[in-house]
């Protein structure tokens, strides 16, 4: 049986944030942007964890993927070396749909800007003229900021304790920009769920049309749980098969925003176990009579 | 074990010895009752995920099979939808000759251990059984399906499976879309005739349903595992996580990568939801998504798995078919106090198999007859707090000759709950017709094929769940096969 794919290179861009390379070579072919994978850590307890497909290099046969250690899964994943395997499926869900819309602004936030890029620099090759909004809680956690800033006419940079840029949050120069005359054509906006919402709130009065990638749980990503369903304009849609975009003004945020809380106790639990875990692995690996803590009992 | 399991055993050795010890004629084996399936003590079982029932002894299996009339006609094998020679193999077991009854029963159906688990043989071969008729009980006809376990589990636990043998190469390939019981079974009976085959299949695990859906409890997964070993062995090539429509487009199979044939055996898709108010809140999963979480994530290993599943209280389950009865009884070995079966008709109308249903009732499960939720209410953190129930009354037989629910005005209540599993069924699955305009679907999103399987798209097959609907195991493999012998005589 064939199926797990090699990670060919890793790099940290910040304490939680990595970006990892993984041999896919029909991925890499097929994927556009605004697609998605799953990936597994193992084949056996691993949780699937849904993660947008920042990069593809179809000549080396490459995904790239970035992601932060958010909980118990995603920090297991950050221990895969080069050479480990892991699952990987896709491309998922629907690509962005690119055109020339005259002038687009992409918003990202924190590790959303990972995805951003190649939709950014889609509708940059389309004959956009592209602004982009890069936010993030500090500059640690500013990503891809030479890519973004390479394809980007106008790059506005902000983080929320202004260590570097702007001190704001996104919706402050998205706000603004939607002031000027003529207004932006069209927005696209990646990132915290909460974040997104506040995006559409924004420029829900000028009427600007906006898309929101949505990351939802999921299990399966091909149409089967159901797990990742959402209400869009009153009516429920699956995110794997029926997004991941959507028209940000008809996304019922907080139905959203509620569904993904709904293992967060069970999840905060396990972050924090894992962590012990980590802690324990560590001071074992230092060998010097360190001792580690009792192990909490599983529950 | 329970004295009660250890009774009925001991018992049939007897049995059978005082049987044979005169001649058997046919008024003796109809007073012979039919034996029961050891199973573990429910008290036990309802918290553990250990498989229910235990299988018949040897000596049970023969006693059982005495009770077989081996009728001329054989009317139980005109109800078996791949037509297993019924009387032939259990005229072998009847002789203690297990291996050779295998033999008879590999000859039409690839996964026995499995059917005999999960087949609706009461509706099948067990309906019209000569045995059943005259005692005027479909649960006394022959036990034929816990024949077939028993006979598959003696030659898997003897080491005796045979590899089936595979005609030298061909030359041609063929490309299977879905793991599941129809793609595995089309897989099997295509490399048989010597063309390469492999399966692509979406999840890391094969298996379909059998694997994501069925628990545990009821078909252990080293046996769905075994199987999938036998393709292996006859020389199917496997690629996982691979979607078709997604990771390479259907087409593409047969226009670039050098395939001769496709059989798409993707399965149901979507689960229904009830549209009703509420079905989003937090709290409320289709069967799909909470089967899945804890069959084939293993969510119930807390701390091993990395899947979280919901911890729930009071249960309510949605439906009446084997899904409902599989959510209620997972869900009562995730640890939830109370589980409760909410079904808009009676017992008699439940499509579950029979003994699923008799299994539940025996671990505690609370059946809910005549009711159906109108709405699901919220507490302050939008998660799940209760259901508004309507109830209903048996009215005028409907099309499908079953009486017609009505709801009866005014008899809305309110039931507390935390947690709703939404079971009443599934669309199609979307993803290759939304990536293959050329096949045609009908308003269901079904697959459309002819009497041979065969799509709208040249070369191109189909079968089981994702041309039936939400349909059974043998079915899928029964157009499996039948999508097999059309590939086949294609290729030749
Ligand atoms: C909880 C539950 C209990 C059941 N109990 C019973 C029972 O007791 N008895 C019985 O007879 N039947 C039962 N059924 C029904 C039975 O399981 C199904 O009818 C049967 O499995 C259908 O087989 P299939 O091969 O058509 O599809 P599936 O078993 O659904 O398999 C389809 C496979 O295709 C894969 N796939 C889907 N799309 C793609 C793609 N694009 N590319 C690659 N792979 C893809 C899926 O991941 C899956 O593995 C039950 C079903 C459920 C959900
Ligand atoms: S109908 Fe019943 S009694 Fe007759 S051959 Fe079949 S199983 Fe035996
Ligand atoms: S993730 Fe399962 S249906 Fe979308």
């Amino acid at each position: 049986m064939h199926g797990t794919h090699k990670i060919v290179s890793k790099s940290q861009l910040s304490e939680e944030v990595f970006r990892i390379e993984v041999q896919a070579p029909l991925v890499a072919q097929e994927r556009k942007a605004g697609q998605f994978v799953i990936v597994m850590y193992d084949e056996d307890f691993s949780e699937r964890i849904p993660l947008t497909i920042a990069d593809a290099d179809p000549v080396r046969g490459t995904v790239t993927l970035i992601f932060q250690t958010v909980g118990a899964s995603t920090h297991k994943l950050a221990l895969k070396n080069p050479g480990d395997s892991i699952v990987l499926l896709g491309p998922l869900g629907n690509p962005t749909h690119i055109e020339r819309f005259g002038w687009a602004v992409c918003v990202g936030g924190g590790i959303g800007l990972a995805p951003l890029h190649p939709i950014a620099k889609a509708l940059k090759e389309a004959g956009n003229r592209v602004t982009v909004i890069s936010g993030a809680r500090t500059k640690d956690l500013l990503i891809m900021q030479d890519e973004l800033a390479a394809i980007a006419d106008e790059h506005i940079v902000v983080t929320d304790d202004g260590s570097f840029g702007r001190k704001a949050l996104v919706t402050e120069p998205l706000g603004e920009l939607c002031r000027r005359a003529p207004s932006p054509d069209i927005v696209v906006t990646i990132g915290p769920p909460i974040m997104m919402k506040f995006c559409a709130e924004t420029t829900r009065p000028y009427g600007i049309k906006t898309l929101a990638s949505l990351n939802t749980i999921m299990l399966d990503g091909t149409g089967m749980c159901g797990g990742c369903r959402v209400s869009i304009g009153g009516t429920t849609k699956f995110v794997c098969v029926d997004g991941p975009e959507f028209d940000a003004h008809l996304v019922d945020w907080d139905g959203m925003l509620m569904r993904l809380g709904t293992y967060k106790e069970i999840e905060k639990e396990a972050h924090d176990r894992c962590h012990l875990e980590m802690r324990i692995e560590e001071l074992e690996a230092q060998g010097d009579g360190a001792r580690a803590p009792e192990k909490e009992p599983a529950k | 074990m329970s004295h009660k399991e250890e009774y009925i055993m001991d018992n049939a050795e007897v049995e059978l010895a005082r049987l044979r010890s005169a001649p058997v004629t046919p008024k003796v084996r109809m007073q012979i009752p039919p034996q029961d399936m050891p199973a573990q003590d429910p008290s036990e079982r309802r918290h553990n995920m250990d498989e229910v029932a235990l299988g018949y002894t040897p000596a049970q299996a023969m006693l059982e099979a005495e009770r077989c009339l081996q009728c001329k006609n054989a009317p139980c094998i005109a109800g078996c939808p791949v037509r297993i020679d019924i009387p032939g193999f259990i005229g072998k077991v009847k002789g203690g000759d297990f291996l050779g009854a295998g033999k008879i029963i590999k000859k039409t159906n690839l996964l026995p251990s499995i059917c005999g688990r999960v087949c609706p043989q009461e509706t099948q071969c067990q309906a019209p059984c000569t045995v059943g008729k005259a005692l005027h009980s479909v649960g006394k006809a022959v036990q034929i399906g816990r024949l077939e376990r028993f006979v598959a589990d003696y030659e898997r636990t003897h080491g005796a499976v045979e590899v089936p043998n595979v005609a030298s190469p061909t030359g041609r390939k063929v490309a299977i879309v879905g793991a599941g019981p129809a793609g595995l079974t089309c897989a099997a009976d295509v490399r048989r005739e010597g063309h390469d085959v492999t399966i692509f299949e979406a999840f890391h695990k094969s298996g379909g349903v059998m694997v994501y859906g069925i628990p545990e409890f009821r078909l252990p997964k080293v046996l769905v595992q075994s199987e999938a070993e036998v393709l292996e062995s006859m020389g199917v090539d496997f690629e996982l996580n691979f979607l078709v429509g997604r990771t390479r487009p259907l087409l593409s199979l047969l226009r670039e990568d050098g395939y001769d044939a496709v059989f798409i055996g993707t399965g149901a898709g979507l689960p229904k939801f009830m549209d009703i108010p509420g079905e989003n809140l937090v709290g409320v999963f289709s069967a799909n998504e909470y089967l899945t979480r804890a069959n084939l994530l293993k969510a119930y290993m807390k701390g091993k798995a990395g899947t979280p599943i919901y911890p729930s209280h009071r249960v309510a389950v949605l439906g009446g078919g084997n899904v409902a009865m599989d959510s209620a009884r997972m869900a009562l070995r995730l640890g939830a106090e109370e589980v409760r079966v909410l079904y808009r008709r009676t017992r008699e109308e439940m499509p579950a198999r029979a003994e699923e249903v008799e299994h539940a009732i025996e671990e505690g499960i609370i059946f809910d007859f005549l009711k159906s939720p109108t709405r699901v209410l919220g507490d302050d953190k939008g998660r799940v707090a209760a259901l508004e129930v309507l109830s209903y009354e048996l009215g005028e037989p409907d099309d499908s000759g079953r009486r017609r629910p009505v709801p009866i005005r005014g008899s809305e209540e309110i039931m507390p709950f935390d947690t709703v599993i939404v079971a009443i069924g599934n669309e199609s699955n979307p993803l290759i017709s939304q990536t293959t305009p050329q096949l045609q679907v009908d308003r269901h999103g079904h697959i459309i094929v002819d009497e041979r399987q065969k799509t709208s798209v040249e070369r191109v097959y189909a079968g089981g769940d994702i041309v039936l609907g939400s349909a059974t195991v043998i079915l899928a493999m029964g157009e499996g096969r039948q999508a097999a012998q059309a590939i086949n005589e294609i290729l030749q």
